[in-house]
């Protein structure tokens, strides 16, 4: 197991505790909640990481590092910035592929504008949101988050 | 259809690698055996992760029932608002498709421009869920790092987008309500 899991077994024990010493009936509940979610998402997320097994293998291993490492620079950010817009992958999917990616050698900054373009900008659900808030709106919201996601990139790769 | 349309999308892959998998190593075949040791990482990583991660989104959700937060919206201005909307984004899970509908009841509440849109930055990338999948799979500097710098970003977005829209009435619809219907999208 790795650091993660384990920091994140004890977090998840301590709240556990927590929440039963308080009130013990809501604690079931919402562990049989969060159990629900778990295996209504478990298939789908096999089925991504089933996905991921084989991708990697017909990937030739020096295609990510070369799109996306260190060498790519602010050509890797616009790359992974297109991508993530038009792609439509639930969060918690986007995860193991942004983990895959980073072991394969891309930069975190292109990870993070990766996931933020994923989360904040959608090419493909554009026109839905202009029936919500108008053509300018949508447009202008998108436009801005791509913005923010290419700073967001840049200023995790200053940082980390 | 669908029904069955959705059983087969959901189980016939893994039956599919399962047998992909138990011919490989019967037959010694490598690239299906290279594929189920990535597979075999990948789902160790997971199943550390993910169940924990539910059970903590589970009692989040009955400790702060999102109807509770909801009440108060519209009614704060200022910081407190802002504060608010990202509170409540933060408790939601799902894509962002899933927020436009919820701001549109926001708008209803009396939300404006600006929160609205602080609203959907909050959600598309401070979603309580979502952050400890990221803080599972990147390491906690990497989630932490980039939950920090978005927050003020689109903070900055919802006050640019009030700039920006003020000379429009801005308003959010509910294709729902009007004539043609929603657009339908699919994913999860």
């Amino acid at each position: 197991m790795t650091k993660n899991a384990i920091y994140l077994l004890t977090i998840t024990f301590v709240l556990v505790l927590l929440s039963f010493a308080i009130d013990r009936n809501k604690t079931l509940t919402g562990i049989k909640k969060g159990i629900r979610m778990f295996v209504n998402v478990l298939f789908p997320f096999l089925n991504i990481l089933i996905l991921i097994s084989v991708f990697l293998y017909f990937l030739p291993p020096d295609i990510i590092p070369k799109m996306l490492g260190s060498g790519s620079g602010f050509r890797g950010i616009l790359i992974a910035a297109a991508v993530g817009s038009v792609s439509l992958i639930p969060g918690f999917i986007s995860y193991p592929i942004a983990a895959t990616a980073i072991r394969e050698g891309a930069t975190y900054s292109a990870t993070a504008v990766f996931i933020t373009t994923l989360m904040m900008v959608g090419f493909i659900t554009l026109p839905l949101e202009m029936q919500y808030f108008g053509k300018r709106a949508a447009v202008l919201r998108n436009f801005l988050s791509f913005i923010a996601a290419i700073i967001i990139g840049l200023l995790i790769g200053y940082l980390l | 259809m669908k029904e069955t349309l959705k059983i087969i999308n959901r189980y016939v892959p893994i039956i599919l690698f399962g047998v992909f998998i138990v011919l490989s190593s019967a037959f010694n075949f490598k690239p299906g055996q290279i594929m189920a040791g990535s597979f075999e990482k990948a789902f160790v990583e997971m199943i550390s992760l993910i169940p924990c991660l539910f059970i903590i989104v589970g009692l989040l959700d009955v400790w702060f029932p999102r109807e509770r937060v909801e009440r108060h919206i519209g009614k704060r201005a200022g910081i407190k608002g802002i504060a608010l909307m990202v509170l409540l984004a933060m408790l939601q899970a799902g894509p962002l498709y899933g927020a436009f509908p919820v701001s549109y009841i926001l708008y209803r509440k009396g939300a404006g421009a600006r929160n609205i849109f602080i609203y959907l930055g909050a959600f598309s990338s401070l979603k309580v869920p979502m952050l400890g999948i990221e803080f599972g799979y990147m390491g906690w500097r990497f989630c932490i790092a980039r939950a920090l710098i978005s927050l003020p970003l689109f903070i900055g977005i919802g006050f640019l987008m009030e700039y920006l829209l003020r000379h429009r009435n801005f308003e959010v619809m509910n294709p729902a309500e009007s004539g043609d219907g929603p657009l339908q999208v699919k994913g999860c």
